[in-house]
């Protein structure tokens, strides 16, 4: 066996895998970074942008409200008020970069974490937190919106992405010039998605039809307890090449740089270039999920050195030493960062349970006798149920 | 009035609904300048073009998923998964996506794609190519699942299945393709049955036999041989999955108070298992006999020199008619 630079992955032995066991972190001259963990602005000769100091301030006020989200939405799941959170901190600048990226004509098609890239969009943040305490399946509407429904199947999104994608082209709105009828959509997923069948059936068909797709890949390091070196052997961003299009590395904890990139690969796409697929190299600070326990597969050094990457601190030190953000902008956005909480704590604990007869509405567009039948069997036992409670309660036998 | 082959009868009712509604395309692996191992869309993609009519990868799942995404963007798919047992590759897209996005968005999305499934066997081929799989599709809620078994339910059933709002598979019955039928093909609305309702295709009063797709001629074939023998019996197509009809066949068996079932797919939880446990739940008292069933056996679909033994036959349903009218 020669001697790779990915090497084979060794089982371990309970405990949390080492370092040396992930892909060797890429250094700055592989990966498009325009803003490093310093804070320090660099410029990149193919992927740059200039914002204004609006647009900054802009995108830094997306990044903390979404992690104000997060936590927020993290501490309602440990009062009992979610059934469950899939946290995104430390993935703030992936998501808010991409979301800022696509058009109001663009499509996203998300996967279960993307909360950064909905709120982006105007995504009511009760709308995700519904799916997340069991109201429904997302409250937004997708069409209005621009997203897609949360998809739970890992990397089950991409292939229809691709097919809205190739609808987007027989619609002609696909290289017209027009900016506000060229589209594209963005297929979000993660590391662990790379692996499946069904992502590479989407890489490869949407090359093969030139469609106007970006391939968002979040790689935040861990498909749950999997490392990434345990989903492919090379660094993800290089299966492009075998599909056929330009796979890019982007710094994910970089803001603009994930901005810079996610543009102009949808500028390509509106314009007729075909797919890219992005790999933006980031981390997941928190758990997979709250029934997750990351400390029995990862170092709290590897979760320690990330932290020194965090995507919102170096955009502050930068828009500090800038001198773009000053302390009125801060503290007005603590305290919407505050309203937004509350916001959500009280939108959380309003959400009324659905009435159980609509899980039958939308099964199908048109009649289906078995199941009319089975939601009148339904309603004849729960009026039946309520008589006999009501009943009971009134001191009633049966 | 027009004499076509169902093979054939499919092809027109596709060039209808294309010609129609340009929304209208056909995805698929050699259905392009071939037409189709079957050959049933010969010619579409030379009058059509190749963006309607899209020779794809070969890629089950690519095929059910992309359609998916353009009927999002207001296309209306008609995929054509090459043989029954190369559908499996696809279960993933059409059972988590295709059969819940309506669902899962309450409503707010609509995925009207047809999914045309050369199914059934008899063709003498290899394996993986004579499956009945209609009911893991049948138990997944969102999906319609109907079979024609005639040229006229194929000429209009694919066209309906095409208008509907809902996602459809088409079962077709690969050796029925080039059985030949006449076709009304100047029906207006209101004249053409709906989708989802069995046909009583011969009166009877003995016993009902009940089949749809390829084993609907086998059952009529059955009630001709018995006829000779003084037995008259009912033959209803059910033409649909799902839903299934129960009404209809009800309303037989109220009346000849006996039921046979014919299906190539296997009886062991099959279709047609839930169609006795409903006629049994609304016909207790009218059935005098336990309702027979004839199908596939639980195994996977054997060698060709052997499927003359696992299909259903004329005998085999004559069989079971002796046994329900001995009952
Ligand atoms: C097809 C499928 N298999 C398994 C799971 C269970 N599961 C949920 S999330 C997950 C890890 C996915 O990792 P990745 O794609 O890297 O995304 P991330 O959670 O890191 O954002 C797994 C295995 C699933 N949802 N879908």
């Amino acid at each position: 066996m020669t001697d790779t630079a990915a090497g084979p992955v060794r089982a371990h032995e309970g405990g949390p895998v080492r370092a040396h066991e992930q892909h060797p972190a890429p250094r700055r001259q592989e990966m498009v970074q325009l803003l490093d963990e310093h804070g320090v602005r660099h410029r990149h000769p193919e992927h740059d942008l200039d914002l204004t100091p609006a647009e900054l301030l802009g995108l830094y006020r997306d990044m903390v409200l979404m992690r104000r989200f997060d936590s927020e939405a993290e501490a309602l799941q440990r009062k009992g008020q979610l059934g469950l959170w899939a946290g995104s901190r430390g993935q703030e600048a992936s998501q808010i970069g991409a979301g800022r990226a696509a058009r109001r004509q663009d499509q996203l098609f998300p996967s279960y974490r993307d909360h950064g890239a909905l709120l982006s969009r105007g995504v009511d943040p009760l709308h995700i937190l519904s799916i997340f305490r069991g109201i429904d399946h997302g409250g937004w509407d997708p069409v209005e919106m621009g997203v897609h429904p949360y998809t739970l199947v890992i990397a089950a999104q991409m292939l229809p992405a691709v097919g809205y994608g190739m609808g987007v082209q027989r619609d002609g709105a696909v290289g017209t010039g027009d900016p506000d009828r060229d589209t594209a959509v963005i297929a979000f997923f993660g590391d662990g998605a790379t692996s499946q069948g069904e992502a590479a059936e989407a890489l490869n068909w949407a090359a093969v039809f030139n469609a106007p797709v970006v391939f968002f890949c979040q790689n935040n390091q861990w498909a749950i307890s999997e490392p990434v070196s345990r989903q492919s052997p090379v660094p993800l961003h290089r299966r492009a090449e075998g599909a056929g299009m330009p796979g890019v590395l982007v710094d994910g904890n970089d803001v603009l740089a994930v901005l810079a990139v996610v543009r102009s690969a949808l500028d390509r796409a509106r314009a007729g270039g075909g797919p890219t697929f992005v790999e933006s190299y980031t981390f997941r600070m928190g758990a997979h999920t709250t029934s997750d326990d990351p400390t029995r597969y990862r170092l709290a050094a590897e979760v320690d050195a990330w932290r020194e990457k965090d995507p919102i601190d170096r955009l502050r030190t930068h828009l500090t030493a800038e001198g773009v953000l000053d302390e009125e902008f801060a503290s007005q956005l603590a305290a919407d960062s505050e309203t937004l909480a509350e916001r959500l704590r009280a939108g959380v604990s309003a959400m009324v349970d659905p009435d159980p007869v609509s899980m039958f509405e939308h099964a199908y567009a048109e009649p289906h006798p078995q199941v009319l039948a089975e939601r009148d069997e339904f309603l004849a036992a729960w009026e039946q149920q309520d008589a006999d409670s009501h009943a009971a309660a009134h001191g009633g036998t049966r | 009035m027009e004499t076509m082959a169902i093979g054939r009868a499919i092809n027109a009712g596709l060039r209808a609904a294309m010609d129609r509604d340009p929304r209208v395309l056909l995805m698929g692996e050699d259905i392009g300048a071939l037409g189709g191992v079957f050959r049933v869309t010969d010619g579409l993609q030379k009058d059509f073009g190749e963006d309607r009519v899209i020779d794809t990868p070969l890629a089950e799942a690519g095929i059910v998923g992309t359609a998916i995404g353009m009927a999002l963007r207001g296309y209306r798919p008609v995929c054509e998964i090459q043989f029954n047992g190369f559908v499996y590759p696809a279960f993933n897209q059409i059972t988590t996506q295709l059969a819940k996005l309506r669902a899962r968005s309450r409503g707010r999305l609509s995925v009207p794609v047809v999914l045309r499934i050369p199914s059934g066997g008899g063709i003498g081929s290899v394996e993986h190519h004579s499956e009945s799989p209609e009911v893991l599709f049948a138990h997944t809620a969102g999906l319609r699942v109907v079979a024609p078994s005639t040229p006229h339910d194929a000429y209009w059933m694919v066209q309906q299945a095409i208008a509907s709002a809902d996602p459809v598979l088409f079962l077709e019955p690969e050796r029925r393709y080039w059985q030949k039928g006449e076709v009304d093909t100047d029906l207006g609305p209101g004249q053409v049955t709906p989708l989802h309702k069995a046909r009583v295709l011969r009166p009877g009063t003995d016993a009902t036999l009940v089949a749809y797709g390829p084993t609907t001629k086998l059952a009529l074939d059955a009630a001709a041989a018995a006829a000779q023998d003084g037995t008259e019996l009912e033959v209803v197509d059910l033409r649909s999955i799902s839903p299934l009809d129960v009404d209809t066949v009800a309303e037989s068996v109220r009346r000849t108070g006996r039921l046979v079932t014919v299906s190539e797919a296997p009886t062991f939880h099959g279709p047609m298992a839930e169609l006795a446990a409903r006629i049994q739940e609304s016909c207790f008292y009218s059935l005098e006999a336990p309702v027979k069933r004839v199908g596939g056996w639980h195994l996977p679909y054997p060698a060709a020199r052997v499927e003359e033994h696992y299909l259903p036959s004329v005998d085999r349903v004559l069989d079971a008619v002796e046994q329900t009218l001995a009952a």
